[in-house]
């Protein structure tokens, strides 16, 4: 080989060389451009929209970068994470506290709490007060987290049922059940005329959550349910055991839909959608699900029908979806201003009108279908993981929630889970306390 | 040329530029492959949540699996899964592949339609077989394929909630990986096939072997090789099979679904155990690694028999 061409050819070497580890460095960002990182697929166009509107009226430029399905956008966040890389703004997709309080300890988010209480509170009593909590700290949290506020609610929502009232006539029902005996009527009375009674994506795991976490505060009230969660009360306690015959009753009834175990809540909306089930459990975001599946579906929105009359039937709710603001970012100030921008009204009819997501803005609420006002109103009887002062340890809330999987497909009992649970739950405090 | 004959009369600086040609490769290798399985198992004795401090635990998450029943439990799934494929799978690759390489007609379209179910993705063959296994109804009428056929054939006794039955569903899953994954091995075994000089047969035919005889006799020992590597590949890709698990049953059917990777899904994402998801990585990599050495082994062996 000519000493030319072994030249040419180290120096095409050394630049492809010089090119990979330039590559794996930091992209410069734009200077003063915000970014914001997000998993919700169907908003790209509205938050583009509004990015264009934010630039024309403050000449800040925002780059939403979307990143989907959410299991995909919970790794890149934990993996930029990792690497230090995060967004200036982007959201945090767990249900339970113990991982932004994580986030918030190793410096990833910022404490909003000062800019929530300028101007006597404005920002913060402008937006319902159940979505703020999803991202507070209180005082004493066991998270050991200084107390404030370390996000900002983008919407709303809560878990509710949904009835269809074509179905609900066919059967010969003309009152939604309010309590769990009236619910199994309706399920015998669905099941005479051969419809399913009811139907929800309980193949994934945290749709059995809500559900069940209804009904275990409905059973036996909060204070009860944390005192398991600290372990000061069994799984193997009568009330828990009562929560578990929900399901076995339900069963045993023939509510579930066929494959409702493995039945991702996609395939559930479009059942309920298509009328293929009477009954369903799902959230705020349903409404615009259904509108696109079936624009002619006439359904209603109801709380679950509580089996414990004397206590609230509260449902799982409160911010749909959260924004943080990434502590290490030189557009931090700037970055608040957006987000509080996106919290107004004006930004949150707009979201209203092209997604139907629910307005976190207070002064947003009017004009909003019935349906949506429907899931608006249990708003005041929500909760959420993120209020709840102390979390389950994941590890035995899976083995609860395989567990309910398994009273439905009829191998295994309420007590069997329970004491099953029990045995996972007395071995990981264990571990804990070593 | 003796390559060390070769190595001793280059001159360093031969040798100097040669290693520079070489080394963006090993920078590569090292950077993307060598260096994050030490870091994985770095990993496996920390107690980590993915943020925040890592507690060094020593060998503590591989006591643990050792004794987690799930665990194992997914290592057997995989190990059925991969069985049905090595044996459902190969064998109609391989009849599909012998069919295919005598003169018939329409052969060539054979070929492109045995290879569309590997080039799909495994999201879309799941919502493709949810459809097909789907138990529900509407108006009385089975809405999946499969029970719908077998209602409209006078079996109606038969229809079933396959993917929502402990008993059928990890045999569906099974099926279906194997239905995805046939055309791999049509593709690699009739390009085996292809090879065996024409020849040998005709010799056979000249002594005397029938079909039968010349299949045994010809082809099984051209083929092995081929065969090794189609074996090899299917465990491999059968082991670590997930996306379709997924995609059919979402996050599973209590424990009967479960893999090895979905546990370390589960691990990661769900329970939020990084450092546990990390030991099982390293486990089920050993077994990985153990299988493929045994094949190799018995390779080596069989070719010298």
């Amino acid at each position: 080989m000519c000493p030319d061409r072994i030249k040419i050819s180290l120096l095409i070497i050394c630049g492809i060389f010089c090119s990979g580890v330039l590559g794996c460095s930091q992209p410069k960002k734009p200077s003063g451009q915000i970014e914001v990182w997000h998993w919700m697929t169907d908003r790209q166009d509205a938050f583009e929209a509004l990015a264009r509107k934010y630039e024309a009226e403050t000449g800040i430029k925002v780059k939403f970068d979307l990143f989907a399905p959410s299991d995909a956008y919970t790794q890149k966040i934990i993996a930029a994470a990792q690497a230090d890389v995060l967004p200036d703004v982007y959201g945090i997709l767990e249900e339970k506290k113990p991982v932004l309080a994580s986030f918030i300890k190793a410096g990833f988010v910022a404490d909003l709490t000062e800019e929530f209480r300028a101007d006597n509170g404005a920002w913060e009593t402008g937006l319902f007060a159940k979505a703020v909590d999803v991202n507070r700290f209180v005082a004493g949290n066991i998270n050991g987290i200084r107390p404030g506020i370390y996000g900002v609610p983008l919407d709303i929502g809560s878990e509710q049922m949904l009835y269809n009232r074509a179905l609900l006539k066919k059967a010969g029902i003309t009152k939604v059940p309010v309590t769990f005996a009236e619910w199994l009527a309706a399920v015998d009375a669905l099941r005479r005329v051969g419809i399913a009674p009811f139907v929800s994506g309980f193949g994934e795991l945290w749709m059995i959550d809500c559900f069940t976490s209804n009904y275990a505060f409905n059973i036996m009230g909060e204070q009860k349910v944390f005192a398991t969660f600290r372990g000061d009360v069994k799984y193997t306690d009568p009330d828990w055991i009562r929560v578990l015959e929900v399901v076995r009753i339900l069963r045993d009834k023939g509510a579930f839909i066929d494959g409702i175990v493995t039945k991702g809540n996609k395939v559930a909306e479009q059942d309920f959608a298509l009328e293929r089930a009477a009954f369903a459990f799902n959230g705020a975001w349903s409404v615009n699900v259904y509108r696109s599946m079936n624009p002619g579906l006439d359904y209603g929105v109801a709380p679950l029908p509580a089996l414990n009359p004397l206590s609230p039937m509260v449902s799982w709710g409160g911010a749909e979806s959260s924004f943080v603001i990434n502590n290490a970012s030189v557009n931090k100030g700037k970055a608040v201003a957006f987000v509080k921008w996106l919290t107004a009204r004006e930004q949150q009819v707009f979201l209203f009108m092209k997604v139907n997501s629910l307005p976190v803005n207070r002064d947003a609420m009017a004009d909003i279908p019935k349906n949506l006002a429907d899931f608006a109103k249990a708003m005041e009887s929500s909760t959420h993981p993120k209020i709840w002062p102390v979390s389950e340890d994941p590890v035995v809330s899976e083995a609860f929630l395989k567990g309910i999987q398994s009273i439905i497909i009829g191998e295994s009992t309420p007590s069997a889970v329970a004491a099953e649970v029990q045995k996972i739950k007395d071995r990981q405090m264990q571990k804990a306390k070593h | 040329m003796d390559t060390r004959a070769l190595a001793i009369k280059l001159k360093p600086l031969d040798a100097f530029k040669n290693f520079l040609f070489v080394l963006p490769a090993v920078l590569i290798f090292l950077i993307f492959y060598i260096y994050p399985f030490f870091e994985l198992f770095r990993l496996s004795l920390y107690q980590w949540q993915g943020i925040g401090p890592q507690i060094f635990v020593g060998l503590q998450n591989f006591q643990e699996l050792a004794g987690d029943k799930v665990w194992w439990d997914s290592v057997g799934h995989a190990g059925y899964i991969t069985l049905i494929a090595l044996t459902f799978q190969n064998v109609l690759a391989f009849a599909l592949a012998l069919a295919c390489d005598r003169e018939i007609r329409m052969k060539r379209f054979y070929r492109v339609v045995f290879f569309i179910p590997p080039v799909l993705s495994e999201v879309v063959v799941g919502l493709l077989w949810n459809w097909i296994l789907n138990s529900g109804t509407q108006n009385g009428q089975q809405i999946g394929l499969l029970n719908h056929f077998l209602v409209q054939s006078g079996l109606p006794q038969l229809v079933h909630g396959w993917l929502s039955d402990p008993k059928t569903a990890l045999s569906c899953i099974a099926i279906v990986h194997s239905w995805k994954g046939f055309g791999w091995g049509f593709i690699m075994l009739l390009a085996g096939l292809q090879t065996i000089d024409r020849q040998l047969y005709e010799a056979a035919k000249v002594d005397g072997a029938g079909g039968w005889s010349a299949f045994w006799n010809v082809t099984i020992p051209m083929m092995m090789p081929v065969i090794m590597v189609v074996v090899i590949l299917t465990v491999l890709g059968s082991m670590q099979v997930f996306v379709l698990i997924l995609s059919l049953v979402n996050q599973g059917l209590v424990y009967h679904t479960e893999v090895p990777v979905t546990r370390i899904l589960s691990s990661m994402h769900e329970t939020h155990q990084f450092g546990y998801a990390c030991a099982q990585a390293v486990i089920l990599g050993a077994i990985l690694v153990a299988v493929a050495f045994f094949l190799k082994k018995m390779s080596s062996y069989m070719k010298q028999v």
